[in-house]
């Protein structure tokens, strides 16, 4: 680090050209004596050096002490002629008045630089979040000064587990943050293979955030507990509050709903999705603040309980910058047609029931459905039809040609239903739909959306050995027509390999690939050979492909296909597979990405644990249920891994622990055990 | 391909035992792999799999006919799979079911000083102690063992709740089915008014 310092410090003549030259030498420099950070492979994160030579009113102090710095700083040898470091005060005020103008670019001064002002620049990607978060970590390794730097300019904070870091760690190193983006639980808890409370509390989160960084504006939570009074913090303690979404949560009902947006006056995005919220009986939506909303976004499909309806349509009303609306099941499709009719402006639209209300007589006049959905010209994102009923699909006709995004997931139609619509949707890029729609509705996806990047597949029956209405035929014919595919996920009863072969073929750009074959173990039914080769296959031509899940038949020869080739997977979930430990050890051996790996009930013990300790503080987590490891080839981890939080699960009602484990969950931490694991788990 | 659960031989359970598969076929073909996806209550090595009489949460599959012209009968299905959310899978019930068919027995709960009430389904629950137990969970705090003589004394806190005929009465004092027939909310009643309940 001193090297680093007196690099910065380094003599230059002040002139464009030789500070030009200096920097690419320098920055190789430093790259090398710290770590060896791959920068140039990583186009998105450019540097250029910005000359600007910060002319300073001479100051009368001297400041030997850099305010940001914990540590004295070596003397520069070389006299440039410039002034000392500036004080802390100018440097944030430069800062801040930059980036106010929303230039690409952000600039930083080390302010424990004694000598002129080389101003190192990273240039901010347009790309998402989660990639300029990866940039940014990146930088924040070349030094000390960069370090201390990027976390006060970051802005967006990006914490992939809850656990992995405290509240206490987290704004202590980020003192700016607008945006706190949180995951808790791991995925499988999804799927009731864990007792409820097991933890990812937001209330710490949102403590620590209310005393040290009241200016966060937007907080996005998955998988995490929320109570009411976390979210009447946010409201309270937060005054700029604009953006909440909630993915998966739960812990929350209507009542804190109530209190959050009648004290959140500057709400623009209220998302609520796929989450569990209780009926409390509170009227919500009446506690919109009156008068004129800011509201953007406005979200509450997954809401199960009625709503003020008189109340919602005054709030659409007086929320001229509503683009995204997406209602309930308990809005019936007449109550539908008087919001539509308020906001032509909406981008996205959920669109409840899709169905009268039994209020409705039979002799009533039917509102002019096609007509409000014309009027919606800048819909592109259509999604609702939770109790369809099919007589009314014909009104959404006139929007079919701009869609881009539709999602049928819960609307039970079938190929015959579907056909009129879909064959005008030629610019649709994501698709939802149910099994409902058989082969014959794929194929005709496959005829008409050829600008298809994403396709979910979810099956009416959610049961092992029910009828299948789709196929590996659907699935080729989806292939064939649609090759611009980049992410698939699929519900079947019955797959072949040359069908998962021929999709490896004609959809090079997968990204992502999750197939379910429901029936567990299930061979290739024309062949019943393994789907070995499927899925070999896909990690074999998806050059691009970062997450896979797989099923059916498998045995450890997939997975060593997996190992083999697979080398940009970052995210695998594995359930019934394999035969022996050697499929673990591939994956763990051969896929240098691997971040997030979920496994249940495969025969994997404590040997093909132990394969893994080289990649363990690589991962984000490593969950195994009901496999085969013991408490003694957990406990081997622990003690090897010390930043590695080791927890053994087992079910709520189960009052000592096994010599066998039935879930392991694993992640790296900097904090060590949590202190909120419930009686259930233990901690290695 | 079928699976089947072990059982142990001594007993000879094989004999007595009622299965949905068609009379006479063959029930000695091994199994392909041992059966990790067993859940059980009491579990010793994972190969072994053994059946929890008692079981009553539905994730052991039962095997039937080898034959495969027999359409394979309606398994029990495993906890948790196929993976879609539970959201999912009710949204998706509930559209097929009629409204008019009851959705479960939802009662108010009110926390005497708490600020928001609850909502719970009281057919979730099939004892006091499981009841009470969700109680504390959900409003984190204790209320503790209920005594026939004594109520909750020793508690700060005590559950009531309202019947159908309008009175204020303990939890715990009537057989549970009966409290759950003619309960209509909850409240749980802190301090003084609540030690004072039960000594009647």
């Amino acid at each position: 680090d001193k090297a680093s310092r007196t690099d910065i410090a380094a003599p230059t003549c002040g002139s464009n050209l030789v500070v030009n030259d200096l920097e690419k030498p320098r920055k190789k420099e430093l790259a090398s004596s710290h770590r060896t950070i791959d920068i140039s492979s990583k186009q998105r994160l450019c540097l250029l050096p910005i000359i600007q030579s910060i002319t300073q009113p001479p100051s009368d102090k001297v400041e030997e002490h850099d305010p940001l710095s914990q540590s004295t700083h070596t003397d520069c040898t070389e006299d440039q002629g410039h002034t000392l470091s500036p004080p802390k005060l100018p440097y944030m005020e430069r800062y801040r008045a930059h980036t106010s103008k929303q230039s690409p670019l952000l600039w930083a001064e080390e302010a424990s630089s004694k000598a002129s002002a080389k101003v190192p620049v990273l240039c901010k990607t347009p790309d998402s979040h989660k990639h300029s978060a990866r940039d940014r970590n990146t930088a924040s390794l070349v030094c000390k000064s960069w370090y201390r730097v990027e976390a006060l300019t970051r802005s967006e904070l990006f914490i992939g587990n809850c656990y992995a870091v405290s509240p206490a760690r987290a704004t202590a190193r980020f003192t700016r943050v607008r945006a706190l983006h949180l995951k808790g639980r791991p995925r499988f808890a999804d799927f009731n293979l864990m007792p409820p409370d097991w933890g990812a509390h937001f209330n710490p989160w949102v403590l620590a955030f209310a005393k040290a960084c009241p200016w966060l504006e937007k907080v996005y939570l998955k998988r995490m507990s929320v109570t009411d009074d976390d979210l009447a913090t946010l409201a309270e303690s937060f005054l700029g509050f604009k953006e909440l979404v909630l993915v998966c949560c739960d812990g929350f009902g209507t009542s804190g709903l109530a209190i959050f947006v009648s004290k959140c006056r500057q709400l623009k995005v209220l998302d609520l999705i796929e989450s569990e919220v209780s009926d409390d009986e509170t009227d919500w939506i009446l506690c919109f603040p009156e008068g004129e909303s800011h509201l953007e976004s406005l979200i509450f499909d997954c809401v199960e309980c009625p709503i003020n309806f008189e109340a919602l349509e005054r709030l659409v009303a007086r929320s001229p910058s509503l683009k995204k609306l997406k209602l309930n099941r308990y809005v019936s499709i007449g109550q539908l047609y008087r919001l539509m009719v308020q906001a032509p402006q909406l981008t996205h639209l959920g669109t409840g029931s899709f169905s009268p209300s039994e209020i409705a007589g039979q002799g009533d006049q039917e509102p002019d459905y096609v007509t409000a959905f014309a009027a919606c010209k800048s819909l592109v994102c259509l999604s609702g039809f939770r109790e369809i009923i099919p007589d009314y699909l014909p009104a959404i006709y006139p929007i079919c040609a701009n869609l881009t995004s539709l999602n049928f997931s819960y609307a039970n139609i079938t190929a015959e239903q579907l056909k009129p619509i879909i064959s005008n949707c030629h610019k649709l890029q994501v698709f939802w739909v149910l099994d409902s729609i058989c082969d014959e509705g794929l194929q005709a996806v496959a005829a008409t959306c050829k600008e298809l990047r994403e396709l979910r597949v979810f099956p009416v029956d959610a049961r092992e050995d029910s009828d299948g209405p789709v196929s590996e035929v659907g699935f080729q014919a989806i292939s064939e027509g649609c090759r611009k595919l980049q992410s698939i996920l699929y519900f079947c009863q019955r797959m072949t390999n040359a069908a998962v072969i021929a999709m490896s073929i004609n959809c090079p750009d997968l990204v992502v690939f999750r197939l379910c074959i429901m029936g567990r173990h299930r061979p290739d039914h024309v062949t019943g050979e393994p789907m070995d080769d499927g899925f070999g296959a896909i990690v074999m031509n998806c050059k691009k492909l970062t997450r896979l899940a797989v099923s059916g038949l498998l045995t450890d020869k997939a997975f060593d296909y997996i190992g083999r080739y697979g080398k940009l997977v970052r995210t695998l979930s594995v359930a019934f597979a394999g035969d022996s430990d050697m499929a673990l050890k591939y994956v763990l051996e051969g896929c240098p990405q691997l971040q997030k790996l979920e496994i249940r009930d495969s025969p994997f013990g404590d040997a093909a644990l132990c394969s893994g300790l080289h990649h363990y503080y690589n991962m984000r987590f490593l969950w195994m249920s009901s496999c085969r490891l013991t408490h003694q080839g957990c406990q081997q981890i622990a003690r090897a891994m010390p930043r590695l939080v080791v927890e053994v699960i087992r079910s709520a009602d189960e009052e000592e622990m096994d010599v066998c484990v039935q879930t392991l969950y694993m992640y790296r931490s900097l904090e060590g055990p949590r202190n909120d694991a419930p009686k259930f788990v233990t901690i290695l | 391909m079928e699976r089947r659960v072990n059982y142990e031989n001594d007993l000879n359970l094989m004999a007595t035992e009622l299965r949905l598969g068609l009379p006479g076929c063959g029930d000695d073909e091994p199994q392909r792999k041992t059966n990790p996806s067993i859940r059980n209550n009491k579990r010793t090595a994972p190969e072994i799999s053994e059946v929890s009489s008692s079981e009553s949460s539905s994730s052991i599959t039962m095997s039937g006919s080898d034959d495969q012209d027999s359409p394979p009968p309606a398994k029990e299905q495993v906890v948790g799979w196929p993976p879609i959310r539970s959201y999912r899978k009710n949204c998706l019930q509930s559209s097929k079911r009629n409204e008019v068919e009851g959705m479960g027995m939802y009662v108010k709960v009110s926390v005497d000083g708490a600020p928001y009430l609850r909502k719970i389904d009281l057919k979730v629950y099939r004892s006091y102690p499981q009841l009470l137990k969700a109680l504390e969970n959900m409003f984190k705090l204790t209320i503790g063992a209920y005594s026939k003589r004594e109520g909750y004394n020793g508690s700060d806190y005590a559950p009531t709740y309202e019947d159908k005929d309008g009175d204020w009465m303990l939890v715990g004092d009537v057989p549970w089915e009966m409290f759950i027939s003619s309960c209509k909310r909850l409240r749980i009643m802190k301090g003084s008014e609540a030690r004072g309940l039960g000594c009647v």
